[in-house]
């Protein structure tokens, strides 16, 4: 037991120790040496969690780590813990895992920046506050993480601070996510007053032991709890600020904002799946929400001609598929979702990021192309990537998504025609950026041209091992047989019996997807191959696709109905309540002063006016003693 | 030993440093605040362990007043509080000249010893006294060392004491009512007094006008933004750090034991109007052209949320209202600081003429960062330990309290990161900006390890607070 906290706290403590080196010495250390320290520190979290990992899948015991008592309250004692069981060995594989590969890839790829270390320790920090969400014991632990995350994520959009759009988007992020938070944290006020606890698994008992439950209470905090869930996997209507996040360095839109952070949402809803289970209406909500979503950010997706606008949007849709699938229950088949577009969109961001390397900080798809030839390990990772996301059979995604797709039609046809659109749009912008920017002729300057070449060995191999991973990561879960389903049964009360039978429905449902993908690949080949388009300047975009361009002007919606109003709201206040406060508080002193003076003209020492006022006084006595009879 | 000791040495400290002159009169103000400090952490231990450190003299016989000095644990938290931040406080001006030195860091001690009076004194008219006796020393620090234009400053900061006096006097008539009812001041005899509703709801009322202008509570805010951009910097530390927190302290040692019915009657209205605070100012300091100003208004929207928590009369209010207090002391300081820092190098706190800060000085942005975000309450700070408690008590009386309340963590962010990228971030600033000095490294240090270590481990102040505001409870609750 001793061991295995010591353990915990290494594979917690691990960054945060890099993080300190980094911040403290980094500058003196050198740009490599702190570039190695960083990703040493991650390395060691992945490999004590392999270790970890290892031991659950032979015990299937969860391990509980309670360190000490840390904010008490009435009813509740939440202390700092840690638990280690099947779901957060899971996630922690993954973000060690494809963490230290990003934090590789990034020694070459920020190599040129003066602030190399200073990227270094806030990626090394994210993944300790990433370690901390996942790994808590209960939701304040996971809010420590969860915020801090939040704050990674809007250091490093504001990475390169003195571009102040770059700092908009960042306070963007920062703030929706707040108010997605705010959500979270009433959800669990509920949840602590209904429950007396926060912690997971007294949380579990307590529900499972629970007779005569408030489910509308329950349902209530099921709501406030997804509207957290929104605010960090960028569903509507809280979603707009990923797109903008794009702003910080590629590794980070690779790591933070499409393979770990922006996960956490489905990470803390299949936590907390036997809160769910119980709220029918929310999980409904759930489900309409991530198939909108899913479809809202497809589209956008179409006419978008930033290659990482592009990545950015389909994470949208892809995260509004995973929760379009825990709308209906189906945790592991999120999950399996979530890991396999870890896989394939980290590959897919780290690709792009090799690209806009080579031509030098360009991400406008207009002036790439052709790019093929010179940058031959990018494309072809990049192009089984784009097959594995556009479900192309036998790559990974094509398995997760088919179960997704699956799942909709098994309890909604409505949803499932909306995610299969989803779909087929998906393989339509994937290929559409795959030969805008790989096919064809160089479209960039002469410059750019005559630099052209592939990136180094450490921003290949992540590349490559992740290509790999996108690839056979569907193999975890097979339909009919999975490992993925068996290894997370123990944190989901419904008893397995929903397993998938293939019969004739099955093999459908799987031809219609295999061939929507492919009609998307088609179109964008005929597109972008055979008619060579490409994508008019900003000027000449006119309809439907301007419409599109500009993102169904959400935000500008959003700037004219919250950020403006709360901004005339706020001068207004200013202006007007705050002088005409003080402008009272002054005049109650002017009155007092008034009486005074005013007072003062009463004693002027005339014998006449004295007298007067004595004998009215005296009359206005004894007419109130005769009155009063 | 016994806790008057502490007021001895700051009343002393306050006579030595006027005497030593200007050119010592900094470092033996540090020195004495230092020597006050470490008494209180000899007594702390001493309480601990579970000795008797409180006092009563008979002072005055007709009428009966009293010496006396309760140390229960949470005078003890708020004693604490006042001697650590005073030495802070001392140390942060010392890169600063300051015109009759002597009388300025006399008058600092002076405060913390009128200060910690009202945070000890078991006496009605002693706390009074205390009470009145604060202001006198602030009053001449915001009058004779703050900024800006003399007539303008002189008009805000005669209103401060104005009204905030006026607003103490209904208090000094509800004292001599209560007298009147128990024949002494002592507090515990007031705790025993049985009044009538009506009489409660009075002295209820006469407490809050004394506490709502002192915290601010709004409407009664008007005096705050003004005096807090126009005193010097150490004067608005001593007012937003520690002063603004004799109200709230009184709220809960004062105003809902007396009149416990009162409180519970209209608690709902005062809770409101503590949230009302809370979106008001966070919105008011949105716009704010003024790096002084936009603070003073923040401070005006975290003390609403304390006040909201106290009004609950539940534990969870009173010990979240409590950590806040100590939590918002900490981090109010250190910004304000923060923002004095930036004056001395750009002489200008007008937030469109900064900008460009972080490109210079990398520590110095750091810094300040930690402290944007322990004011925004981010979990591993202080500020979020008490502000989860006073949100969770909030949700406790009605859910909706806990919404509105919790539109801080949003507001909050948006004016403080706003403040934020326009002060420090962006292109090259043409002036130049040297990074901290080591004297100012230290005062910000201490005050972020502070916030950082009980963020994580608040356990030993929410173990000395819990059994005084428990005996608290327990008077509001005879009934």
């Amino acid at each position: 037991m001793e061991m295995n906290t010591n353990l915990a706290l290494v594979l917690v403590l691990a960054p945060f120790l890099g993080f300190l080196i980094n911040v403290f010495f980094g500058k003196s250390l050198g740009k490599t040496v702190s570039g190695i320290i960083g990703t040493a520190a991650v390395v060691v979290s992945f490999a004590v969690t392999l270790f970890f990992f290892s031991e659950i899948t032979q015990t299937k015991q969860a391990i509980q780590v309670t360190l000490f008592d840390w904010i008490q309250i009435s009813n509740l004692h939440i202390n700092l813990g840690f638990l280690l069981d099947q779901l957060s060995l899971l996630w922690l594989l993954f973000v060690t895992g494809i963490g230290s590969l990003i934090h590789l890839y990034s020694i070459s790829y920020m190599h040129d920046d003066e602030n190399m270390h200073k990227f270094f320790s806030y990626l090394n920090l994210f993944v300790f506050f990433m370690i901390t969400l996942v790994m808590g014991s209960n939701l304040l632990v996971l809010f420590i993480g969860w915020e801090g995350v939040g704050l990674c994520s809007y250091l490093l959009i504001g990475f390169w601070y003195k571009n102040q759009d770059y700092n908009d988007a960042a306070k963007k992020a920062f703030i929706m996510n707040r108010i997605g938070d705010l959500g979270l944290l009433i959800g669990m006020f509920i949840l602590g007053s209904m429950f007396s606890t926060l912690d997971y698994a007294t949380l579990k008992t307590a529900i499972a032991g629970a007779t005569n439950l408030n489910i509308p209470l329950l349902s209530l905090a099921a709501l406030c709890l997804f509207i957290g869930a929104c605010g960090k996997s960028a569903q509507i209507p809280l979603y707009t600020w990923l797109p903008d996040a794009m702003a910080g360095p590629t590794p980070v839109s690779a790591l933070i904002h499409a393979a770990t952070m922006v996960t956490a949402g489905i990470f803390m809803v299949t936590r907390l799946n036997f809160v769910f289970d119980l709220a029918p209406d929310v999980q409904t909500v759930i489900a309409v929400i991530g198939a909108v979503t899913s479809l809202v950010a497809a589209t956008i997706g179409l006419v978008q001609t930033d290659i990482k606008k592009v990545l950015a949007y389909s994470t949208v849709s892809q995260l509004g598929l995973m929760f379009l699938a825990l709308g209906f229950g189906a945790y592991e088949v999120a999950v399996f979702h979530v890991i396999t577009h870890a896989f394939f969109k980290a590959c897919l961001f780290l690709g792009s990021g090799s690209v806009i390397h080579g031509l030098h900080g360009e991400q406008d798809m207009r002036k790439m192309g052709g790019l093929r030839k010179a940058m031959p390990v990018t494309f072809w990772t990049m192009l089984i990537s784009s097959l594995a996301i556009s479900g192309v059979p036998f790559f990974s995604g094509f398995f997760s998504k088919d179960e997704i797709l699956m799942t909709a039609f098994h309890h909604s046809i409505p949803l499932y025609v909306v995610g299969s659109i989803a779909s087929i749009l998906t393989a339509f912008y994937m290929f559409r950026l795959m030969f805008l920017t790989f096919f064809k002729e160089f479209r960039g300057t002469e410059e750019q041209k005559y630099h052209l070449h592939e990136s180094d060995g450490l921003i290949t191999f992540p590349l490559m091992i992740l290509a790999l991973l996108a690839t056979f990561g569907g193999l975890i879960s097979l339909p009919g047989n999975s490992w993925l389903n068996d290894y997370l049964a123990p944190l989901f009360t419904k008893v397995a019996g929903e397993e998938h039978h293939l019969g004739t429905t099955e093999y459908t449902l799987m031809g219609i997807a295999v061939a929507g993908g492919l009609l998307g690949i088609l179109i964008a080949y005929i597109k972008y191959f055979k008619q060579d388009n490409v994508p008019e300047s900003d000027e000449n975009i006119t309809g439907l696709t301007k419409v599109l361009y500009n993102k169904y002007y959400v935000d500008e919606i959003y700037d004219v109905i919250f950020v403006r109003s709360v901004n005339v709201l706020s001068r207004f206040f200013r202006d007007y309540i705050e002088t005409g406060l003080s402008a009272f508080v002054f005049g109650l002193g002017k009155v007092t002063n008034e009486i005074g003076f005013q007072g003062k003209k009463l004693q002027n020492g005339s014998i006449g006016l004295y007298l007067f006022a004595f004998v009215l006084g005296l009359c206005a006595i004894i007419s109130y003693i005769f009155l009063a009879q | 030993m016994n806790v008057s000791l502490i007021l001895i040495i700051l009343l002393i400290g306050a006579f030595a440093t006027y005497f030593v002159g200007d050119k010592l009169a900094s470092k033996v103000a540090l020195f004495f605040s230092l020597a006050a400090l470490g008494c209180s952490l000899v007594l702390l231990s001493h309480f601990n362990a579970g000795e008797n450190i409180s006092l009563i003299n008979a002072w005055i016989t007709q009428p009966k007043i009293s010496f006396a000095l309760n140390a229960d644990g949470l005078a003890i938290a708020m004693l604490l509080l006042t001697v650590a931040l005073t030495p802070i406080i001392i140390f942060s001006s010392f890169g600063n000249e300051y015109k009759n030195a002597k009388g300025f860091y006399a008058l600092i001690l002076f405060m913390a010893f009128a200060m910690t009076g009202t945070f000890l004194a078991a006496d009605g008219l002693l706390y009074y006294i205390f009470w009145e006796l604060s202001l006198i020393p602030i009053y001449f620090i915001a009058l004779i060392w703050g900024n800006g234009d003399a007539e303008e400053r002189r008009k805000a900061v005669v209103k401060f004491f104005i009204y905030t006096l006026a607003g103490s006097l209904f208090m000094l008539v509800a004292f001599i009512y209560l007298y009147q009812k128990a024949g002494s001041f002592l507090i515990e005899d007031l705790y025993k007094l049985n009044l009538s509703p009506t009489e409660q709801l009075w002295i209820f009322l006469a407490f809050f006008l004394a506490y709502a202008i002192k915290i601010p509570i709004i409407p009664f805010h008007t005096w705050q933004a003004n005096v807090y951009q126009k005193a010097p910097t150490v004067g608005t530390m001593l007012l937003s750090g520690i002063m603004l927190k004799m109200g709230l302290y009184s709220v809960i040692r004062w105003q809902l034991p007396i009149a416990p019915l009162a409180a519970k009657e209209y608690m709902n209205i005062f809770i409101a109007l503590g949230i009302a605070g809370v979106i008001y100012g966070s919105i008011v300091a949105l716009r704010q052209k003024d790096l002084k100003k936009l603070l003073a208004y923040s401070s005006l929207a975290h003390v609403g949320l304390i006040a909201a928590g106290t009004y609950t009369l539940t534990l969870d209010g009173l010990r979240g209202a409590v950590l806040q207090m100590i939590a918002h002391g900490f981090v109010v300081v250190g910004l304000f600081y923060a923002a004095e820092i930036i004056f001395r190098r750009f002489e200008t706190r007008k937030i469109s003429e900064l900008g460009g800060i972080r490109i210079q000085s990398p520590k110095f942005t750091s810094m300040f960062l930690i402290l944007v975000l322990a004011s925004v309450a981010l979990p591993s700070t202080f500020n979020f330990v008490g502000e989860f408690t006073v949100l969770y008590s909030l949700s406790q009386i009605n859910v909706w309290f806990a919404v509105l309340g919790g539109t801080t963590i949003i507001l909050g962010a948006y004016y403080m990161l706003k403040m934020f990228q326009n002060v420090m971030l962006g292109d090259a600033n043409s002036k130049t900006f040297a990074d901290v000095s080591v004297n100012e490294g230290i005062s910000l240090v201490v005050i972020i390890a502070v916030l950082i270590f009980f963020g994580f481990y608040p356990k030993p102040i929410t173990d000395l607070i819990t059994p005084s505001l428990e005996t608290i409870l327990n008077v509001i609750n005879k009934n």
